[in-house]
């Protein structure tokens, strides 16, 4: 391993190959200390640095430089140099500067959650409840815009979108043929084929999965199911077109929806074809093998039954020190002793089982 | 079908010569403002289409573009555009009056064209002549230190070189 | 003092043409230039303490000392000629009445630079004046200072002229970039930096159009003698373009040791203010610096007067200060509405935000909004406050600085005119009717004792 440069995010420290950015370095950390990205997509080529909810803080440049950096910087598009300070949740500057960002990337989305798709495995939601706030201060109309039919694959609600180009990146890329792209600016900018063509490259379906929003949803999916009520399965079968590897989301022997594999930050790990995707709904065309590992804390994680991660505690090495408790529990209540093991038990519970000792 | 001239299409390899081989892509914003220019005053699909032949490039990419820049109609226009510059150096010289006057004078509201096809009001940010203000662009040229009288006799021009 | 280096022949008749320029001593930097090193000529612009005459005031010789020069690769130089700061109307007519001053700055530079291919990108609606500067180089071709082995060096340089079309964002330089790729005028991620990876990812230096006229006379005097001209670290000329409630709107050349108010009520410049109404406020260096109050405008928060330089009309910083910028000058006299000149500013940085990144697309809109509310008599008094939130989140935040450009003069009005923000709120039927007033503005300002 030579050659590794060292970074300090958050006070833990990591060594990194020279060229990584500081996302990527937080992200080898994980937990806490890993910046939201809304846009960034480490398998896109080109992506990032625009919906700057990652901004971190530049303490110290370099070991050569160490001056700070004068502004935030997107985390996502920084690469590290050796020596290089960095304060995520540890700085107050940081934190007021991604609230406010959520705030921007709310006040004209529609909030319809309960009718749409992605709610669930929704990354907007995801950063709205850690960062964002309970009321808004918007008073005026939100935007909308004309709806716009794009095939009988996928759905797209423009009024949903947050800009992060990630579809059209992706198009780009693993398409090569790319039909829909970003027109008109400013905020009237919008996700459009521009005359209404329908996507139909094998490989487009995939725009579905980078979505971070609601934005691009599976209309083979549309309103059947909440994804929460689902439970993901890995499954694969031997495809011409793709890997074959993929999810579904299945309630009792129903397959629901197919979409790729995700990893822990929810990014796709091999992308799938639209026949996978689309027309493969039978259980009988997948070979299934085992309930998919959920680490994400977002809903699904919530009726999920098995493998489920429980988050790593940064909290001790990020402030340098164990949390102050102030009060504990244990103190005041005869309930969850410290030496019961509640899983233990037979059965349910009775104040019996607390009064043994 | 649209097809440019053989003296624009000419034009068109020059403009393309000023690139790097394989960058033809540069000259997409010249182009543009060609086609606009010889294909009614907008850009329609059709017109996109051919430039992005031309350039041997995604059709997207030219929607994408065309529709960025705010020089670009992506709706046919009338025959003259008044676009009446609204930014704050103009303002302050009263461009706010000349707009309402222009809407008085012509019936229409900011984005509508005459019924005789003739004007479209375009109110604009910017164009860079605050020190001759208020003003507005028509056509290739600028109308400055604007009157309603000169409003006036702008139109009145302009109709009477309609009729011949 | 006045002293013109730039205009120096503006009032020639047929200066535009190439018989009258040359005459005149055009295109001597040029045979004095190509016998120096390209080394030297960076070390001379250096040594003349140019900084960029677009807005950001980057010293030029540093610019270029950061362009990457990897072997076997192309260069660019390109002329930021896409000036749409509202109150900046200055290389409009340096391009339109001295082509010719342009292009043999743009010749000196390129080849400091090793530029063999050259654009002036310039800003659509300017519409007939890429005509002017065709016909510039055409004739500057054929008398031997373009094309191929120019004076006999061994120098090869092209000019080319593109026109934008309508996008005040393509003013930023990886933005115009992008827009000369034949893209939408969404501004780079930085890094890499233009000088690393710029157009087609080739190395590539974007100046404006002033700051590489001014590589004439530095080259023509020499960089030392160039920055005796001035103050401090704002040497040479400035040429300024002044627009709004002034008797003579238009384009000077100062050599910034004047004051601002004698550059206001001067008659060899701005020539006062019409009927002899009183200075109210006034943007010092185009839409996006600060607007002051006439107290502060006038005389630092120190009580010394206000120059007409970097420096001077930076004191302060923005609590009482503001910036030199890109020199459009916009005077606001008693009778105007602060409220509605900035929800002017607003409406133009919401139609001129690219889009891409999230605090300037939504936050520029909702700024607009909400001054539209309080001008036309909707306003609550936590808007202030409201608005001043936005602008801070859309500060700092953004990808490139127009996101700044647009809640900088938002907050300035803020800052130094809350008492006529308050006012229109509170009085909402009145403010449709008859303006704030000069109100206390121009009063002498409170100097503290220390």
């Amino acid at each position: 391993m030579s050659e590794q440069i060292k970074v300090t995010i958050d006070n833990i420290t990591v060594a990194v190959a020279p060229g990584t950015t500081i996302l990527q370095a937080a992200r080898q950390i994980g937990g806490e200390v890993t910046p939201p990205a809304m846009c960034y997509y480490s398998k896109l080529e080109g992506s990032g640095g625009k919906c700057r909810t990652c901004l971190v803080e530049v303490s110290k440049g370099s070991e050569k430089d160490p001056r700070p950096m004068p502004k935030l910087v997107a985390s996502c598009r920084t690469p590290v140099s050796d020596g290089m300070e960095v304060k995520n949740i540890t700085s107050p500057k940081v934190l007021d500067a991604r609230a406010g960002i959520v705030e921007m990337l709310l006040i004209n989305h529609p909030l319809d959650c309960p009718v749409c798709d992605q709610a669930g495995e929704c990354h907007l939601q995801d950063l709205s409840y850690e960062h964002g706030a309970s009321s808004t201060r918007y008073e005026f109309d939100r935007r909308t815009f004309e709806k716009e039919d794009i095939g009988p694959y996928i759905q797209l609600h423009m009024n949903r979108c947050i800009l992060c180009y990630r579809c059209v990146y992706t198009a780009d890329q693993l398409t090569g043929k790319r039909e829909h792209g970003v027109l008109d600016r400013g905020d009237h900018a919008a996700i459009s084929t521009c005359i209404g063509k329908a996507l139909d490259n094998d490989f487009i379906g995939n725009v579905i999965d980078v979505c971070p929003v609601g934005a691009l949803t599976d209309k083979t999916f549309r309103f059947k199911n909440r994804v929460w009520f689902t439970k993901p399965v890995d499954a694969h079968r031997d495809c011409p077109t793709c890997s074959g590897k993929t999810r579904l989301w299945m309630r009792g022997d129903e397959v629901y929806r197919v979409t790729a594999r995700k990893d822990k930050w929810g990014e796709v790990e091999e992308w799938i074809c639209n026949t996978c995707r689309f027309d493969k709904k039978q259980a009988s065309d997948w070979k299934i093998e085992g309930p998919s590992k959920i680490d994400r804390h977002s809903v699904i994680a919530q009726g999920h039954y098995e493998g489920v991660l429980k988050p790593q505690n940064f909290l001790p090495e990020v402030i340098g020190r164990n949390p102050k408790l102030l009060m504990n529990i244990h103190d005041v209540s005869g309930v969850n002793k410290n030496d019961i093991e509640l899983s233990k038990l037979n059965g349910p519970a009775h104040s019996s089982d607390f009064d043994k000792k | 079908m649209k097809q440019f001239s053989a003296e624009q299409l000419n034009q068109v390899q020059a403009i393309i010569a000023r690139y790097p081989e394989g960058k033809q892509k540069s000259a997409l914003i010249p182009l543009l403002h060609l086609a606009q220019e010889t294909f009614g005053g907008w850009l329609d699909t059709e017109t996109m289409d051919y430039i992005a032949a031309l350039l041997t490039i995604k059709p997207i990419e030219v929607y994408e573009v065309a529709s960025f820049y705010s020089m670009f109609h992506m709706k046919p226009v009338g025959k003259h555009v008044f676009e009446v510059c609204q930014t704050g150096p103009c303002m302050l010289n009263g461009s706010d009056e000349i707009i309402a006057y222009i809407k008085e004078k012509l019936g229409i509201e900011a984005g509508q064209t005459t019924a005789d096809g003739l004007f479209t009001l375009k109110p604009v940010e910017c164009l860079g002549a605050c020190g001759y203000a208020p003003m507005m662009q028509l056509g290739k040229h600028y109308k400055e230190f604007l009157t309603k009288e000169k409003v006036d006799q702008i139109i009145e021009e302009l109709r009477t070189a309609s009729k011949h | 003092m006045s002293k013109k280096i730039l205009l120096e022949h503006a009032h020639i008749e047929g200066i535009r043409f190439y018989e009258t320029y040359r005459k005149n001593g055009g295109y001597r930097s040029v045979e004095k230039a190509l016998k120096m090193s390209p080394d030297d000529i960076v070390e001379e612009v250096k040594k003349s303490g140019l900084r960029g005459r677009g807005g950001a005031g980057f010293p030029t010789g540093m610019k270029w000392s950061f362009l990457a020069k990897p072997e076997g690769v192309p260069r660019h130089l390109v002329c930021n000629a896409d000036e749409s700061e509202p109150g900046t109307f200055k290389d409009r007519y340096l391009m339109e009445f001295l082509p010719h001053l342009l292009i043999e700055g743009l010749i000196v530079s390129s080849f400091a630079l090793g530029s063999n291919a050259t654009y002036i990108y310039i800003r659509g609606e300017y519409a007939w004046i890429p005509d002017i500067l065709e016909q510039a180089i055409a004739e500057a071709k054929a008398n031997g200072w373009l094309g191929k082995n120019i004076l006999g060096t061994g120098f090869d340089c092209e000019i080319y002229v593109q026109r934008g079309a309508g996008a005040y964002i393509c003013g930023e330089e990886t933005a115009l970039i992008e827009s000369l790729e034949g893209k939408r005028g969404n501004p780079r991620i930085k890094p890499p930096f233009p000088a690393i990876q710029g157009l087609w990812m080739r190395p590539t230096v974007v100046n404006n159009v002033e700051t590489l006229a001014a590589v004439v006379p530095i080259i023509n005097m020499g960089g030392d003698e160039y920055a005796k001209i001035g103050v401090g670290k704002s040497t040479g000329t400035k040429l300024l373009s002044v627009c709004g409630n002034v008797n003579k709107p238009g384009v000077y050349e100062i050599d910034m040791t004047i004051s601002v108010e004698e550059f206001i009520y001067s008659d060899a410049y701005c020539g006062g203010i019409p009927n002899r109404k009183k200075l109210k406020a006034c943007i010092p260096g185009g839409s996006s610096v600060p607007i002051l109050p006439a107290n502060l405008l006038l005389k630092t928060a120190k009580g010394e007067n206000r120059m007409m330089n970097y420096e001077s009309l930076a004191d302060g910083g923005f609590a009482t200060g503001s910036m030199m910028g890109s020199g459009g000058f916009i005077v606001l006299d008693e009778t105007q509405c602060i409220v509605r000149h900035t929800m002017s500013l607003a409406r133009f940085y919401n139609h001129e935000s690219c889009g891409q990144c999230s605090p300037c697309r939504e936050g520029t809109g909702w700024m607009y909004k909400i001054l539209k509310n309080i001008e036309y008599g909707h306003g609550k008094m936590s808007d202030i406050d409201l608005l001043w939130d936005v602008q801070r989140k859309i500060e700092g935040n953004t990808i490139c600085p127009l996101g700044d450009a647009a809640a900088w003069p938002v907050a300035a009005a803020i800052r130094h005119f809350r008492d006529e923000f308050e006012w229109h709120i509170n009085n909402p039927v009145e403010a449709q009717t008859r303006n704030y007033g000069l109100a206390h503005y121009a009063d002498p300002i409170h100097v503290p004792t220390v």
